[in-house]
């Protein structure tokens, strides 16, 4: 007897005509995600059917808790729909149970010769016999144990777990995510990913400014963001000239704000060549000084492209929550100086304005340093399965 | 030659050492300095330490690195005691533990605390008893073997570290250092397991101690962080990785393996059984790895010697305890001089041949016959 996973789409159902292209990517996410496992995946309209050997069960789930548009699945039994083999299978799976308990069967193959109903209370009777911890009740039980006879097979399962919910990932354009390898930006990215973006990451560095170590880190964040979306590119911006340049020439409380826009413009070109629609950030509102929302208005006017903020309306703690479950947190407060804990002045403006910010570029040459720091840009393709460069010695 | 004696050490396999050697080679800066040779030897520890949590499904950050198990036992046992001087003054173990854990008790019995050894049942089992009158909320640490490693008795961990959720302060240490690489093993109930590479194929002088996120414990060599605040010293990269490497090489179809050490187990105690004045003290609670025989009548240390001139190998006892006091272990069960005091210990591998077997049995048969007045 094996077990198998049952995948329903949930929230995927609402889409009426783009079904077939959701239902499409979630099934290609979950070959990419499931490739090295011995699993074969078959589907139909209403869910997926995973089915795989039994000891490789725990890894298989552990999976399926990183794909996004799951909405929630079942691990069932598949047996023959043979009326004994049923029953055995049933009070297997009740043994060990107490509390209230119910049983529903849903017969799709009307050849089955009890109906579902007298099915059900056939098989309860029989549990109720054999387990004198259960008893019936069909309104709010503990278990239910649910009987699915198909034509060719039985399923039997009592838990449902919740997924991870969601749209599959790619079923929305690309957005270009501003990853600083602080607590905020990769709980902003996983958001995206939630509703199905798909992401390119940027990283501005400022070497000697900040160190190997520091890019480290948000290489290290941006594979914990593959666990996601299997394969993320991340660019590596090359900030040290603009930052010394702001440092030199613009007054110190407009530095960050100034800083903000020059790293807008270049995540925008980047976005562009990249074909990403949108820029994602981890900006929280009065989080800093350069979050509160004047800050926001004159640093985004620089560029003409939607900035989604994710986590704009999140408390700190609230963020955290959400970073520790995706496991980056541990990795964001590592302490390495990041080019926004650079050249901080003592009091950044809180409420900066166009005109000043202007007065403050013009001693910059804006378009230049932007165009050569994108030509100077290193990118890179990080994979969730990426220890290739140690495989061999480990 | 025929070595017999793996469960003293095993030889190291040919890839684990080919990584060590590339290892030492090439990555040779040191993993907590802070320039690009650091940083990239800090990845690949990262990404060793990683494989070793993945494989034994825990956390990356509860994966200590030893020189050794006796280390990680030391290490477990007076880190906690350390660490918590205020929950208890009491330890439960075994009289059937290595002698890292039972000097380890006798030292912290000097300092005043106090030790009981939970009865052992005649099967070899805990008897569990005896260990749960023995438990009380002063209980601060217990310590039980997985694997026995004179006789090969399989402990219920899960079981005892089951009894134990109704003692929340009471740490449970396993020393797994016979049972990984031979057996499944399942951390889930266990605060704090041990284990050496050099058990499984790896190079020597690499333990490991896995310890829960939740526990705390005093480190034993201070000196600040290296892979872990509790084990100071600059981190033996080529002995990580290689241990990463043999952890993974020695769980890969661990089944096929085990039913092949079974297998040749189950023909040499067939075999060992119709010798007369042969008993054999393993029986089915014992992993098949390890055959341990009684041979009355004859000195263990002379039919040792005996076989190792016909080039082969295998061990009184345990090899770590070699001084010429009863087995321990057999003590504790049988109480019996004749058996305790002649006991011989066989031990194999997923390498042993049946060749190798069949042979032995032959020579053993031949050394005693010599040897019987």
């Amino acid at each position: 007897m094996e077990r198998v996973v049952l995948i329903k789409y949930g929230e995927l159902t609402t889409k009426k005509g783009n079904r077939k292209f959701f239902v499409n990517t979630l099934y290609q996410n979950m070959q990419k995600k499931l490739k090295d496992d011995r699993v074969k995946i078959s589907r139909d309209l209403s869910r997926m059917y995973l089915s795989f050997p039994e000891e490789d069960l725990d890894k298989i789930l552990k999976k399926l808790n990183e794909i996004f548009g799951i909405h929630c699945y079942q691990v069932a039994y598949q047996i023959s729909n043979e009326i004994e083999t049923i029953q055995k299978q049933a009070l297997e799976i009740m043994k060990e149970k107490t509390g209230t308990f119910k049983v529903e069967t849903k017969r799709v193959n009307k050849n089955f010769p009890i109906p579902s109903l007298d099915f059900s209370r056939q098989i309860g009777g029989l549990i109720l016999k054999n387990n004198s911890h259960l008893t019936v009740d069909v309104h709010d039980p503990d278990t239910t144990l649910m009987i699915e006879i198909l034509d060719q097979v039985a399923y039997l399962y009592t838990d449902k777990v919740m997924g991870l919910g969601g749209y599959p990932v790619g079923v929305q354009a690309k957005g270009m995510l501003m990853l600083s390898g602080g607590i905020d930006s990769p709980v902003s990215g996983y958001l995206a990913l939630k509703r199905g973006i798909q992401l390119e990451a940027v990283y501005f560095e400022a070497i000697p400014h900040t160190s190997l170590e520091a890019r480290n880190k948000v290489i290290t964040l941006t594979k914990k963001l593959t666990k996601y979306t299997d394969s993320m590119k991340l660019h590596i911006v090359p900030f040290t000239e603009i930052q010394e340049e702001i440092y030199k020439k613009c007054n110190p409380e407009y530095g960050i704000t100034i800083m903000r826009r020059m790293m807008y413009r270049i995540t925008e070109k980047l976005a562009k060549r990249n074909k990403a629609l949108a820029i994602i950030n981890g900006e929280s509102i009065g989080q800093v000084a350069s979050q509160t929302l004047a800050s926001m208005s004159v640093i985004n006017s620089v560029i003409n492209m939607p900035v989604i903020r994710p986590v704009a309306c999140f408390d700190k703690l609230e963020i955290i929550e959400i970073a520790k479950k995706i496991d980056t947190y541990e990795t964001s407060i590592l302490p390495y100086e990041d080019c926004c804990t650079i050249f901080v002045p003592k009091h950044p403006v809180i409420h900066p304005t166009e005109k000043e910010c202007i007065w403050n570029e013009e001693k910059l040459d804006v378009e230049n340093l932007v165009l050569k720091t994108v030509e100077n840009t290193k990118t890179i393709t990080i994979r969730e399965q990426e220890n290739n460069e140690f495989q061999s010695l480990l | 030659m025929i070595y017999l004696d793996y469960s003293a050490t095993t030889p190291v396999k040919k890839e684990v050492l080919e990584t060590y050697e590339k290892v030492s080679l090439s990555y040779i800066g040191n993993p907590n300095s802070l320039h690009r040779l650091g940083v990239e030897s800090k990845k690949l520890m990262d990404a060793a330490t990683k494989q070793i949590a993945e494989l034994l499904k825990v956390q990356e950050n509860e994966v200590i690195f030893t020189s050794s198990a006796s280390e990680a036992n030391n290490l477990a046992l007076v880190g906690v005691i350390e660490k918590y001087p205020n929950r208890g003054r009491h330890i439960i173990t075994t009289k059937l533990e290595h002698s890292s854990i039972l000097e380890c008790v006798s030292y912290l019995e000097k300092k005043g605390y106090q030790i009981d050894y939970v009865n052992v049942l005649e099967n070899g089992l805990v008897d569990l008893e005896d260990f749960q009158r023995l438990l009380s909320k002063d209980t601060i640490l217990v310590s039980i073997h997985h694997v026995n490693s004179e006789v090969g008795f399989c402990q219920n961990i899960s079981e005892i570290g089951n009894i134990l959720k109704k003692y929340p302060t009471t740490i449970f240490h396993v020393d797994g250092t016979q049972a990984v690489g031979k057996i499944p093993v399942s951390l889930e109930n266990v605060d704090l397991y041990s284990f050496s590479s050099h058990k499984f194929f790896g190079v020597k002088g690499c333990g490991c101690l896995i310890k829960k996120s939740q526990i705390e414990l005093e480190p034993m060599i201070h000196g600040g962080k290296s892979q872990t605040n509790y084990r100071s010293g600059t981190p033996a990269l080529p002995l990580m990785v290689a241990t990463a490497k043999a952890l993974r090489l020695a769980l890969t179809d661990l089944d096929q393996k085990y039913q092949r050490v079974k297998e040749f187990s189950d023909i040499l105690k067939a075999e060992m059984q119709k010798i007369d004045g042969v008993v054999i003290n393993s029986n089915e609670n014992c992993i098949p790895h390890i055959v341990n025989i009684s041979v009355l009548g004859i000195k263990p240390e002379t039919m040792l010697h005996a076989l190792e001139e016909k080039e082969i190998y295998i061990s009184t006892k345990t090899a770590c305890s070699r001084d010429s006091s009863n087995s321990l272990t057999l003590m504790a069960l049988k109480k019996d001089d004749s058996i305790s005091g002649h006991s011989l210990r066989i031990s194999i591998s997923e390498i042993t041949t049946k060749e190798e077997i069949n042979s032995f049995v032959e020579n053993f048969k031949i050394c005693l016959e010599k040897l019987k007045f």
